[in-house]
């Protein structure tokens, strides 16, 4: 599995998930540079994001299990203005939202695709950035 | 069996500040104006209003009942449905005035949107069912409705084939029935070329293709048909009204179809209500935070079938004169952004016969819908 990193632990000053009782196993996971999904235990639906109980079935039972990190890319927008001033070194970006093989998708960033080279149902694979000491978020690059 | 709801209550006064970039008053100040002209407008003293909805930032009922002296409001209630709130707060007045809790809904949103805090600043604390959001996608960088949306254009055209000339027709539509608006902020008639070679917010959205930042206010006021039919103006009646919430209301990313939006629920129950169709329609405003927002309410609402909106809306049928006129005040994109409220105005206006320039000729029946958060829907159809 790959990382990298675009943060400074010292200066990253963009917005940091908080996470739930909920949330944590998912965070924790990530920090661990795994990345892993809800899954039901009553039904065996997946779900995203991590949350108490199975809509399909209202069990509150549930494992996390590991996501094999490969999608395809649902759709995009390339990002063009500052909103944050944290990101105003980096427009334009894109912002996708992967498909995972799981079924669930995400919302995350590309580390080496140029937005002019995006593509819906372009396959990619998850990367991990360690963003702090503390936090590590999922992004995507394109797979081989 | 008719609706029990159908056509008993009515729009009996409505109320819209100059929209403008900079109002030189503080919010407050200038919702207790919006406030007092939507009263002015029913020819009611504002201590009448006995049921407030009020769904701006900032302003709460009770600064109305503070400032207006108001001595006993039986209803308040805040809803919490982004841009479909004002015309989901027709749903909420009509239920309440037809229960005999209250005589005199008064709904109200806006602000200094523009002068004051912008959209862009940071939402401070997010309401609550914006907190996966905050949680998943703040830390990727989106922060604001123009890159919520942007992925759902995106796979609206890869779909559809939708394009970026179809987005335009929508913005130089709006923008030219704002040219015969004289409170519309955005005047200037602008064409396919101009939409073009605006600069990108969130590719696909051009800075043409998203709402207008507003300082202003716009209010409406409801009462039930038999006394409304005693006010200053004819009654507006709320034939059709209905909610509705898409799947996976708290992420987009989660739905399984990322162009179904909520108004898909709420259209049919809101023709079954009123007994009308599409086809019945005269005049409609539908929210516009985006060109592309249009575009799918059309299709969603059963305008036209799926896919179908873009050539729609290329084909001029939502122009003034064509078979179904669409935002004829200029709309979020180009008159001015209160939440869609001022769709509310124009319908009255539409239905009274009074929307001047903009004017369809013998309008009976009209639809609205609104359009927040992640894809919250409403619509309600008034008639004459
Ligand atoms: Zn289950
Ligand atoms: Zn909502």
């Amino acid at each position: 599995m790959t990382t990298v990193t675009t943060g400074q632990a010292q200066q990253y000053a963009k917005p940091l998930p908080r996470a739930t009782p909920d949330s944590e196993p998912y965070w924790q996971h990530l920090k661990e540079h795994r990345l892993h999904i809800q899954r039901c235990t009553g039904c065996g639906k997946f779900r995203m994001y991590p949350r108490p109980m199975c809509d399909q079935c209202y069990s509150f039972e549930h494992e996390w299990v590991p996501a094999s990190g490969k999608g395809t890319i649902y759709s995009w927008g390339v990002v063009h203005q500052p909103v944050h001033p944290a990101w105003r070194e980096e427009f334009p970006f894109a912002i996708v939202e992967v498909e995972l093989e799981e079924g669930v998708r995400l919302r995350a960033t590309m580390v080496d695709v140029p937005s002019e080279q995006l593509s819906i149902g372009m396959p990619v694979e998850i990367v991990y950035d360690d963003v702090t000491d503390e936090v590590t978020l999922p992004r995507f690059r394109r797979a081989l | 069996m008719t609706h029990p709801l159908r056509d008993k209550v009515a729009v009996v006064g409505i109320g819209e500040t100059r929209y403008s970039k900079n109002s030189g008053v503080s919010d407050l100040t200038l919702q207790l104006q919006g406030f007092k002209l939507a009263c002015d407008d029913a020819g009611l003293d504002p201590k009448k209003i006995d049921g407030i909805v009020a769904m701006t930032l900032g302003a709460c009922s009770e600064d109305y009942m503070t400032n207006f002296g108001i001595p006993d409001v039986r209803f308040a209630a805040r809803p919490e449905m982004g841009g479909a709130s004002p015309v989901a707060s027709l749903q909420l007045a009509a239920a309440v005035l037809d229960a005999g809790i209250c005589n005199y809904v008064l709904t109200i949103v806006g602000r200094n949107q523009r002068s004051g805090q912008r959209l862009g600043g940071g939402m401070g604390v997010a309401p609550p069912q914006f907190k996966v959001v905050a949680e998943h996608e703040m830390p990727m960088g989106v922060f604001i409705p123009a890159q919520w949306y942007a992925p759902m254009a995106r796979r609206h055209m890869h779909e559809y084939g939708t394009t970026f000339e179809q987005f335009a027709a929508v913005s130089v539509t709006q923008r030219y029935h704002a040219s015969l608006n004289d409170n519309a902020m955005m005047r200037d008639l602008i064409t396919v070329e101009d939409h073009h070679h605006s600069r990108w917010v969130v590719d696909p959205f051009r800075l043409l293709d998203c709402c207008l930042e507003t300082d202003g206010v716009a209010a409406v006021i409801l009462a039930r048909a038999d006394r409304a039919k005693d006010m200053r103006h004819p009654p507006v009646y709320v034939s059709g009204v209905a909610e509705g919430h898409p799947e996976s209301p708290m992420s987009i990313t989660q739905r399984k179809e990322m162009t179904v939006f909520g108004v898909t629920k709420a259209a049919p129950r809101a023709f079954a209500m009123a007994g009308v169709g599409p086809k019945d329609i005269d005049v409609a405003g539908l929210y516009d935070c985006f060109t592309f927002t249009v575009i799918n309410q059309l299709e969603d609402i059963g305008f036209c079938g799926k896919g179908e909106g873009g050539p729609m809306v290329e084909s001029g049928a939502t122009r003034l004169g064509g078979s179904l006129p669409v935002n004829t005040h200029g709309g979020l994109l180009s008159q001015g952004h209160v939440q869609g409220m001022n769709h509310i105005c124009e319908a009255t206006r539409q239905l009274r016969g009074t929307a001047g320039a903009s004017q369809v000729k013998d309008a009976e029946v009209a639809l609205l819908s609104g359009y927040g958060d992640y894809g919250d829907g409403s619509v309600a159809i008034l008639r004459r």
